[in-house]
């Protein structure tokens, strides 16, 4: 396919994301039902321009038409056809024609499924929508064009990063993308709310489930980036609260907050000034992600280029939508309507402990990142703000959040009965309290955080089947009755439990991990053995193998525990010679939920090789957790009530056929 | 032609998304607001039964639910009642229209024109792979050429087709490479170890090191008649300070080539820098062999050769005063070659032998102010 259709099809994107600014928004505030109409025709026509454009660059990829500059600069003809096709977006002008096509998409869906939007709403939506498509199309054409052609064309490329070679890839962008520009549409809802002036309980309603959309993409995105680090680094880390994982947390606490205050805004109408806002704030932070990543403010692996030029017109997109949607903000806010009242002990009052506790962990992410950046910039000064600062303050706001998470659907609206709850909740904190010995008796000795924390995520797994067991009223009504009414229960509270059990989950594979690892770093000869975590490794062999496009030296273990042999485990060094440009191959076997890493180093001047060795037990928990959380969000959004609520606007009379009806119309 | 249809196809496209939902007849009326609102107020309600009836809530807990959302009822149906109609809707349909006809296409072409590149073709891999040779794209030929050697790495044909092709490219170390490994397999010959050397000269930067001074050694072993090798070989004196032989070794040269040589001119400039007698020139201007050779000289070869040229031009000028193009000519050279004083005696020598020519005399002026030499 030609690239020169795709670079159309970018500009007259751009054209039509203009149009779709403009026209749904000025229908409605002339209240023209055709002129809103118009929106959503143009939001799907925008996503198939995007789509095309995309699929162009991709073919582009795929048959290595090097006179595509892009194409030269981040491909080469040797690679496999599944890492062509990822190297579309493993640089900065694919990356970012994928961002703005799943902007694209998130509209479209917006006018496919927004059929139970008031009209005047879902114009306004897509008319923001398209503002910020209107942007990042700038910014593509201007200073990223992927269409960019080179005469001649060179015979080769220049080959793709040799990290991103990998299918983590093929999964971790997109899915992050999806969460990151999947708030766009909630700060769309904000904005039109903002313009409109107007804002109640059906909003919240409207805008929950693209928030949970947003945030089960974004958490499954955070963990398989996670787990990429992990296996790709070859450091064996988890989580380095490296700037640009912060960029992607920093919308998750937003997010997270977003959805549960857009629960209490939807039963209660209360908070509504405080969800627009988080509404805000979710988007913003991905937008400042998007420039920490992209400006070239920071170098690391994402940073694919750096030119400041670029930097310079994302500040500029994060000024203007930030700083006008804020302006907005303020100007409206004070106009909309308070709600229900609450005591602070209720259902409400859990769910702003919850916000406060989120926003607050999300602005201490904001504080270590952007301070040494900061302060680089007043006095040239350089700091790093490192994971103890990180894993003290985020670590401290969410030992209450988790303590507080089974309390709160335990609790009712408006007024809540705490000591009920807590009595409701004993069994749970017993049943804390004996895992907790259990792992102080495991460890015999060593950091207490272990146990409490154990303790800790046991109680929120467990509270949480308690929230459901205990709506359904096992123990109070008989067990047939209370099985109706589990199967009564909506689709939500299931989701919900679910989350919270994956929050449990993940902390007791984050406590597990960084209170039992074990570590081992030694040089090994052929035939020579260490042991590590209990697991003895023997080197067998060094084997040079080659592939399409790399050099690898593979060191070959064999594992003992006990005496008895249990397989064996791979690492690697890569050579891509195309880069020349050396990466890790990490070996890792699964042990139930415990993992054994094995990371090759560079050779040692004796013969032999250096090896670093991890025991890592329950760490596979952490992204566990994570998709528990992902798939609760998932089962929340299933929940039918998210789907319902279309209007039925008077039918168009139909001709003929039943007059009667008309008449009666 | 293809592409311009697909282009108008999708632009149309573009256009038709604005004008398709404007169209009259069209307008199935909007879900309004307060209508919106009372839809989820009454599925509200409803769970709120629902939930009832299950025993999920408490009665009381579910009548107070049930007064708040009938509060929501009431606002929300007080709204509907103040909703209004809009109007003047036909010529704000009309703007969007014309908006939609003339903008789409004015903005979209106006933009693609001055960013893209309409008239360049895909360029495939495998497509550029499999067609037939094409002399212009050089990177394919190279890359055909280095899969057959890796594939047969001792084909020593193939290295010395692709050596001077690099050297033209500028991949000086490639180039060295190929011709040498063409000398391994193929042993050596002139061509091969002037194509070496001079391969190594100017990866030097024009210096002739003694690995290239080796190969013309080399190539004038088997062919002591090879004007290359002798040229740099005196080059190669020059450069060690030994001036009279390589004035020799450069005169021999002279004697011993044909009178209409490509490299006389280029070996005139360089017995005139090391103050040996230049012998008189004797063909006219540059033929298309000296262009050809021009080719293939690095950037320092290329204006000494050009510099021949001029001096070339000079001598029959001065014997045969009366071509003004010719004047012209050495007057524009001279200037292009940074030589401005030659150039102005250029300009006072053509003035005198036109002094009674006044249309030549005004072309002469003209040159002059146009090159800058008025003074």
């Amino acid at each position: 396919m030609n690239p020169e259709i795709g670079h159309y099809a970018l500009v007259l994107s751009l054209a039509v994301a203009i149009l779709m600014t403009a026209i749904p928004i000025w229908g409605a505030r002339t209240g023209d039902a055709a002129l809103m109409r118009v929106g959503s025709t143009l939001a799907l026509v925008l996503a198939g321009f995007v789509g095309l454009s995309f699929a162009t660059l991709v073919v582009a990829y795929v048959q290595s038409d090097f006179s595509v500059l892009n194409v030269v600069e981040n491909s080469h003809s040797a690679k496999p056809l599944l890492y062509r096709i990822t190297g579309t977006w493993g640089n900065h002008e694919g990356s970012m024609l994928l961002w703005v096509l799943v902007l694209a998409i998130f509209a479209a869906l917006v006018a496919l499924f927004g059929g139970n939007l008031p009209a005047r709403l879902k114009a306004n939506v897509l008319g923001v929508q398209g503002a910020v498509a209107v942007a990042f199309l700038l910014f593509i054409l201007l200073t990223s064009n992927p269409f960019i052609r080179v005469v001649p064309p060179p015979a080769e490329g220049q080959d793709l990063n040799p990290i991103l070679q990998d299918i983590g890839l093929a999964i971790h962008p997109p899915l992050l993308y999806l969460g990151y520009v999947g708030f766009s549409i909630t700060f769309a809802f904000a904005v039109a709310a903002l313009i409109e002036g107007r804002i109640d309980a059906a909003w919240a309603r409207w805008v929950r489930p693209w928030a949970l959309t947003a945030w089960a993409f974004l958490t499954l995105g955070i963990a398989m980036g996670s787990y990429w680090a992990y296996y790709e680094l070859g450091w064996g880390g988890w989580w380095f609260w490296d700037p640009v994982e912060n960029a992607s947390l920093m919308p998750w606490f937003a997010g997270t907050a977003l959805i549960h205050s857009a629960v209490v805004m939807e039963k209660r109408d209360a908070l509504k000034v405080w969800t627009v806002l988080l509404a805000i704030l979710a988007f913003s932070l991905s937008l400042l992600g998007t420039f920490l990543v992209r400006s070239g403010v920071l170098t690391s692996v994402h940073a694919f280029a750096t030119d400041p030029s670029r930097g310079v017109f994302i500040l500029a997109i994060l000024v203007f939508f930030i700083g006008g949607s804020l302006a907005l903000y303020a100007l409206r806010a004070p106009m909309l309507r308070q709600g229900g009242l609450f005591a602070p002990v209720s259902r409400e009052g859990a769910l702003v402990l919850n916000n406060l506790l989120l926003t607050a962990a999300a602005a201490a992410v904001l504080v270590g990142t952007l301070y040494p950046l900061a302060l680089e910039a007043y006095n040239g000064a350089k700091i790093t703000v490192g994971p103890p600062y990180f894993n003290l303050t985020v670590g401290a706001l969410m030992l209450p959040v988790a303590f507080a998470m089974p309390f709160g659907p335990l609790l009712a609206w408006k007024r809540g009965d705490l000591a009920g709850a807590a009595q409701r909740l004993m069994a749970a904190f017993g049943a804390a309290i004996v895992i907790a010995a259990l792992a102080a008796y495991a460890q015999g000795g060593g950091p207490l955080l272990a146990p409490f924390g154990m303790g800790l995520a046991a109680f929120v797994v467990i509270g949480a089947v308690a929230e459901v067991t205990e709506r359904a009223g096992f123990g109070r009504v008989p067990r047939a009755t209370a099985f109706a009414r589990l199967r009564g229960l909506p689709r939500s509270v299931f989701g919900a439990a679910l989350a919270h059990a994956g929050v449990g989950v993940c902390l007791f594979g984050i406590i597990a991990e960084t209170s039992w690892n074990a570590e081992r770093i030694t040089g090994v000869k052929v035939g020579g053995r260490f042991e590590v975590g209990g697991y003895e490794l023997t080197l067998d062999r060094l084997e040079p193998r080659n592939g399409p496009n790399y050099r690898d030296l593979a060191g070959v273990f064999t594992i003992r525990r006990g005496g008895v042999d249990i397989g064996t485990i791979e690492s690697s060094k890569r050579l891509f010679t195309a880069r020349n440009m050396p990466t890790t191959e990490s070996g890792i076997r699964t042990f139930g939920f415990s993992q054994l890493y094995v990371s090759l180093g560079d050779e040692l001047p004796g013969g032999g090789v250096g090896v670093r060795a991890y025991w890592k037990p329950y760490v596979t928990l952490i992204w566990i957790g994570s998709i528990i959380m992902a798939l609760g969000g998932a089962l929340s959004l299933s929940d039918r009530r998210l789907r319902v609520g279309a209007p039925k606007p008077a039918k168009k009379p139909k001709p003929a056929a039943e007059p009667k009806v008309v008449a009666a119309e | 032609m293809l592409l311009w249809i697909a282009f108008s196809l999708m632009t149309g496209a573009a256009i038709l998304a604005v004008l398709w939902p404007l169209r009259t007849g069209a307008a199935a009326p909007a879900a309004s607001t307060a209508e919106a609102d009372l839809a989820v107020y009454r599925d509200q309600l409803a769970e709120i039964e629902r939930d009832r009836a299950a025993g999920l809530i408490a009665p009381a807990e579910g009548e107070a639910a049930r007064t708040e959302v009938a509060r929501r009822i009431l606002r929300a149906t007080a709204e509907r009642a103040s909703e209004g109609e809009a109007s003047g809707e036909g010529r704000r349909r009309r703007v969007v229209a014309v908006v939609a006809l003339l903008g789409v296409p004015l903005l979209a072409g106006g933009l693609y024109l001055s960013l893209g590149s309409p008239l360049y073709p895909p360029q495939p891999l495998a497509q550029r792979l499999e067609a037939q040779p094409n002399p212009s794209d050089i990177a394919i030929l190279i890359r055909k050429v280095e899969s057959h050697l890796e594939a047969n790495p001792n084909d020593g044909r193939g290295y010395e087709v692709v050596a001077p092709i690099y050297a033209r490219i500028g991949r000086l170390d490639d180039a060295a490479r190929a011709w040498a490994n063409a000398i391994r397999l193929l042993g050596p010959n002139a061509q091969r170890e002037t194509g070496l050397g001079e391969a190594l000269t100017a990866q030097a930067g024009g210096v002739v090191t003694a690995e290239a001074k080796a190969a013309f050694e080399a190539a004038l072993a088997a062919d002591p008649q090879d004007p290359k090798a002798q040229y740099f070989l005196g080059l190669a004196a020059e450069q060690d300070g030994q001036k009279e032989q390589a004035a020799a070794r450069w005169s021999a040269l002279v004697a011993q080539s044909p009178p209409d040589a490509p490299w006389l001119g280029l070996l005139r400039e360089a017995l005139a820098r090391v103050g040996a007698p230049v012998p008189v020139a004797a063909g006219p201007g540059p033929g298309a062999a000296d262009m050809a050779a021009a080719e293939s000289l690095t950037p320092e070869q290329r204006e000494a050769m050009v510099r021949g040229m001029v001096e070339r031009l000079e001598a029959r000028l001065a014997q045969q005063g009366d071509d003004i193009e010719g004047w012209l000519r050495l007057m524009r050279a001279w200037t292009v070659l940074g030589q401005q004083d030659k150039a102005k005696t250029a300009a006072g020598q053509a003035r005198t032998h036109f002094a009674s020519d006044t249309a030549a005399l005004g072309r002469i002026d003209a040159l002059a102010r146009e090159l800058g030499l008025e003074s």
